[in-house]
């Protein structure tokens, strides 16, 4: 479980997150939705500690991690895994490296070991034929497969993604979708996904958080935000025509 | 002026994150041997052919400027030696470096900033500032005064090649002239200055790439300003060195 309780967090004096409380359970598909500049990846952002918030806590499981030091905060990071938005996969790396990096660096273990860690992951993304290509190689979806690989590599507790399906075509977003879906299952991960992909709500929003200017503006599931009396979240939601046109064909 | 405190502030800050207790040695030292490669060795090439013409045109000029009955022909062997050894395989071949190595540098650090791979890096829990800038270092600290003597060698032969080829001098006299008044400590002073100017090319450069913000457009003003800082640094710890190890 990762908590937010009353966070702030300004640029230069402007405030980009306002007083958020929010809660993500373990074991499901929690999504943060919004418009561009809504604030969402900052939100992610200081939930995964890449910036410091001004005001406000933030719990991973019982302990509080925003007041913790560097150290602590290390302890806890080898339970997180992150899927960037552009995937970050490190260039000067082949994808094996780049999947076998946390197990170098943080394990014990021999390289044995470690090739069939890594070998088990790639399988699990559909990327066992691609050890040895580099991030310039890989196609868009093949790169936010293979940041999958590496997020999941140490066995995560918590899964973060920035946005993993942008840039991708509508069919291969559903697969990366459907993937991060199964493995926060499969694993009993606190997964939490930042997007402005209405396809992705509706397939595997399990919990919704929608911010609006900065400010956690309503949240519910999948099925509720079809029904949600809200105008700014039905704004965002039902932004095409022909959504609107659906929407009025469900009522 | 407040700026220039606060940039020196957060790069002393940084190089206490570089020095910091490396995660596992045996990860470090593979990336120390291929840096050693990227930045050391693939250098090699454009040392030789900078320090070979340097070597060539500092002896015809000796040549042209000694011309005199006065002065004997060897001194344009000493001359040479004297230039090679004491400025330009250490502070010029420096500032090509700075060049070279410092851009690549900067560059390469600056684009894993903005692509986010330096924040992949963090959320793993890994030291990316240790990770990504102490291997470069040690392995600039350790080889570019490689690169000072083989500059030496290199330029002194040229002088050498160029006295047989034009004939502008006896060869033998040249020679003479390499051996006379022969301090070994003018080397140590080259290579101090060089470990010196190793240090500081790699960690400004690294400094520059790793606060870069923004677009490739930032990235390449971070990779023109790790330049100019280098070179800027280069020339003042040129003379504070020289004025320290050599009075």
């Amino acid at each position: 479980m990762i908590k937010a309780q009353n966070i702030v967090k300004s640029f230069e004096g402007r405030t980009v997150l306002k007083d958020i409380s929010v809660e993500f359970g373990t074991g499901q598909t929690n999504l943060i939705i919004g418009r561009s500049g809504s604030g969402k990846t900052v939100l992610l952002k200081s939930l995964v500690g890449l910036h410091e918030v001004d005001e406000g806590s933030i719990f991973y499981d019982d302990v509080c991690f925003s007041t913790l030091d560097f150290r602590a905060r290390k302890a806890i990071r080898k339970h997180v895994g992150m899927i960037f938005q552009g995937g970050a996969l490190l260039d000067a790396s082949t994808v094996e490296e780049n999947v076998k990096l946390p197990l170098d660096l943080f394990t014990e273990q021999s390289e044995e070991e470690k090739r069939e860690r890594v070998n088990l992951c790639l399988k699990r993304v559909n990327m066992e034929h691609a050890h040895h290509l580099y991030p310039s190689e890989l196609s868009g979806g093949m790169v936010k497969r293979a940041a999958i690989a590496r997020a999941i590599v140490m066995n995560p507790r918590y899964l973060f993604c920035d946005e993993p399906n942008s840039g991708l075509d509508p069919q291969t977003s559903i697969v990366i979708d459907n993937l991060i879906s199964d493995i926060t299952k499969e694993y009993n991960i606190t997964t939490i996904i930042n997007t402005h992909d209405m396809n992705s709500v509706m397939e595997i929003g399990e919990k919704i958080v929608f911010i609006y200017e900065g400010e956690k503006w309503w949240e519910g599931s999948k099925d509720d935000i079809l029904h949600a009396d809200n105008r700014e979240l039905a704004d965002f939601v039902f932004a095409s025509a022909m959504a609107k046109r659906a929407k009025a064909a469900v009522k | 002026m407040l700026k220039l405190f606060e940039s020196i502030g957060e790069y002393v800050l940084l190089m206490q994150k570089v020095f910091s207790r490396p995660e596992k040695m045996a990860i470090y030292r593979r990336r120390i041997m291929h840096e050693m490669e990227a930045l050391g060795l693939n250098s090699i090439g454009l040392t030789a052919i900078i320090s070979v013409f340097i070597g060539c045109a500092v002896t015809l000029q000796m040549a042209i400027t000694l011309e005199s009955p006065f002065i004997p022909k060897f001194m344009i062997g000493y001359a040479t030696r004297e230039v090679m050894i004491l400025e330009f395989s250490s502070t010029v071949v420096a500032l090509i470096l700075a060049g070279k190595v410092g851009s690549n540098i900067a560059s390469e650090i600056g684009t894993m900033r903005i692509t986010e791979q330096i924040d992949a890096l963090e959320i793993m829990g890994v030291n990316s500032a240790s990770y990504l800038i102490l291997p470069k270092i040690v392995a600039t600290v350790f080889f570019f005064p490689f690169l000072a003597i083989f500059s030496m060698l290199i330029g002194i032969s040229g002088g050498y090649g160029i006295a047989e080829l034009t004939g502008i001098m006896n060869p033998v006299e040249y020679i003479d002239g390499l051996r006379y008044c022969f301090y070994p400590d003018e080397i140590t002073y080259a290579l101090t200055k060089m470990v010196f100017f190793a240090f500081f090319i790699t960690s400004i450069s690294a400094y520059c790439g790793y606060y870069a913000k923004g677009n490739s457009l930032e990235v390449g003003k971070a990779s023109t300003k790790a330049v100019v800082i280098s070179s800027i640094v280069i020339m003042i710890c040129n003379l504070v060195l020289t004025q320290i190890i050599r009075t």
